[in-house]
């Protein structure tokens, strides 16, 4: 799931990464015309709206494919940088940027590209905007508190609003589409021109203008990635085919190879908390989708082994962790209370025992003590036990 | 050789929400630029006056940002990558040449410090403004944050309000 970076992608190797996204942002930033002041400063003059197209264009297709990728478990939104929002300074600092727009004829991301081209005004601009950021620098310790001030944290356009985000997309993209029919209007008016377009031009254009709402639309419409999981662990027919493993094969493996099997307590944390099996590890069923978690029960090489008070949980974690997970996966046979009374607390024998009763007892109470054991050591950090040691007795004293 | 057209500004802003796309869902950032001219500047003083570097709270919350050099920031390779980019786009296209472009009625030292003076106040608004046009207005819009489309109707509404003023700029009446 994305973002790469840092679990997939190392920090480093993104700095190679930058060089790569920069290149083709660079490439299209300058096939689209933004290395001349011509085309940007036009938006300006109303004789050239490139600008607004392209920007406009990249931010609504950009946005669609956050949700789009969102809606499909390939993206945690959680995780993205969402510029934080200050308000004062954001407002002064655009204005101020619009002032050096207009001025110098160019962003800095334009400039660069122009001076990639040879444009020598644009090699001026970039002397000036390291003035400019110097100045800033300098001039710091008095503009921090307007710095700072109206902290509005990473605040989203559509909780700002209280919309969801298919409807803020929607919003967007239908602004977008009016500004670019009515700003054609202002441009053919300007220059005097009444163009007749051909009709497969209308039609091509209609349906690249509808297709960004048929995507929200299709995102608003089927249920998400989560959804699907969730949807799938409650419906009933799922639930036949799980693995199950038995308390008594569960404590030979974890005695075994401990180190091979992920018992998961599925149950609250609080029930967790208040007893849990031995060697078990505690992921609640209702935050078995959360990023943090996933890659508890998702390494290959580590069998996962779901337990709960009822079978029900137990199924739902068991269908949540195939659908996310290649790891092999079982359920515990026994719920928490029936392995405890099985394997942990188990009853004296009667008397009347038969010899394959007494031998079931046996080998029950050495798994407890040999899983109980690993347990405490795990848990101090693989110290071996701390026996108590006691003087030998012996000799004539 | 005659330069060859731009492309469909559509078709353009299409690629280009791509190329966002695709660096968000990689890196979980936007796309940039101040920010690399910005490592410049620090790299500079750094350079130049190490003990008034060390003394400066900025300078000092940048290195904590980029620690070891302030060089080492993703988005003085992205703009490393965009000037390459930018180049090859036009040398393919025919595009590139030494030129100095104004407007019609403007000399070349007006227009030398025209480009000095906006560049000075687009460095610094973007600083105040935590980023400029594509890192705060573009990459905000696709993230939907509310800062950065305050921040690009600022630029764009600030553009527009001084237009008229500096109209002898850039055309004729």
């Amino acid at each position: 799931m994305g973002p790469l970076v840092p679990d997939i992608i190392s920090n480093e190797f993104n700095f190679m990464v930058a060089l790569l996204v920069g290149i083709a942002f660079g490439f299209v930033l300058e096939q689209a015309g933004f290395s001349t002041t011509k085309k940007l400063v036009g938006l300006f003059y109303g004789y050239d709206f490139t600008v607004l197209k392209v920007f406009f264009t990249a931010g609504v297709t950009a946005m669609i494919g956050v949700i789009l990728l969102a809606h499909w478990g390939l993206l945690d939104l959680e995780m993205i940088y969402v510029n934080p929002t200050f308000l004062r300074s954001a407002l002064i600092g655009g204005l101020i940027m619009g002032a050096g727009f207009i001025i110098g004829g160019f962003c800095p991301g334009t400039s660069i590209c122009a001076v990639a081209t040879g444009k020598i005004d644009a090699f001026w601009f970039i002397a000036g905007s390291l003035v400019g950021i110097f100045f800033f620098m300098e001039a710091y310790p008095l503009l921090s508190n307007f710095y700072i001030a109206d902290n509005m944290g990473n605040l989203r356009m559509d909780k700002f609003l209280g919309i969801s985000k298919e409807w803020f997309a929607i919003s967007l993209t239908a602004m977008a589409i009016l500004a670019f029919y009515f700003t054609q209007k202002i441009q053919n008016n300007l220059q005097g021109i009444k163009p007749v377009y051909p009709k497969q031009r209308i039609i091509k254009y209609s349906l690249f203008a509808i297709l960004p709402f048929a995507i929200i639309a299709f995102i608003m419409i089927t249920p998400d990635s989560k959804q699907r999981i969730l949807n799938k662990a409650n419906t009933f027919e799922n639930q036949h085919a799980a693995k199950e493993i038995n308390a008594d094969k569960l404590v030979v493996e974890l005695a075994n190879n401990y180190y091979k099997i992920n018992l998961v307590d599925v149950r609250s944390p609080e029930k967790f908390k208040e007893y849990h099996l031995p060697l078990a590890i505690n992921i609640p069923l209702d935050s078995m989708l959360n990023r943090e978690w996933q890659k508890e029960f998702t390494q290959n090489y580590k069998t996962n082994v779901f337990y709960a008070d009822d079978s029900i949980d137990t199924r739902k974690a068991y269908v949540i962790a195939n659908n996310i997970s290649d790891a092999d996966t079982y359920i515990l046979s026994e719920s928490t209370s029936q392995f405890k009374y099985l394997i942990l607390n188990i009853d004296p024998l009667s008397n009347t025992a038969s010899k394959n009763e007494q031998q079931l007892h046996q080998y029950r109470t050495d798994m407890a003590r040999i899983i109980m054991e690993l347990d405490f050591r795990l848990k101090n950090q693989l110290q071996p036990e701390k026996k108590q040691t006691k003087k030998v007795k012996g000799g004539c004293s | 050789m005659q330069p060859k057209p731009f492309m469909n500004p559509y078709f353009a802003g299409f690629l280009l929400g791509l190329v966002l796309l695709t660096t968000i869902y990689i890196t979980g950032r936007g796309l940039g630029a101040s920010g690399g001219t910005k490592s410049v500047v620090a790299a500079l003083v750094k350079t130049i006056s190490p003990s008034h570097y060390a003394n400066t709270n900025y300078y000092q919350q940048s290195e904590a940002e980029h620690p070891g050099s302030p060089l080492k920031s993703w988005l003085l390779f992205e703009i490393i990558g965009v000037f390459i980019g930018a180049f090859v786009s036009g040398v393919i296209s025919d595009r590139v040449s030494l030129k100095l472009e104004k407007g019609p009625k403007v000399r070349n030292t007006t227009r030398i410090i025209a480009a000095i003076t906006g560049g000075l106040l687009f460095g610094f608004g973007s600083q105040l403004g935590r980023g400029c046009t594509s890192g705060s207005a573009l990459s905000g819009m696709a993230v939907m944050s509310f800062g950065g489309i305050i921040t690009m109707l600022a630029i764009f509404g600030g553009a527009y309000m001084l237009a008229y003023f500096f109209r002898k700029l850039w055309i004729n009446n």
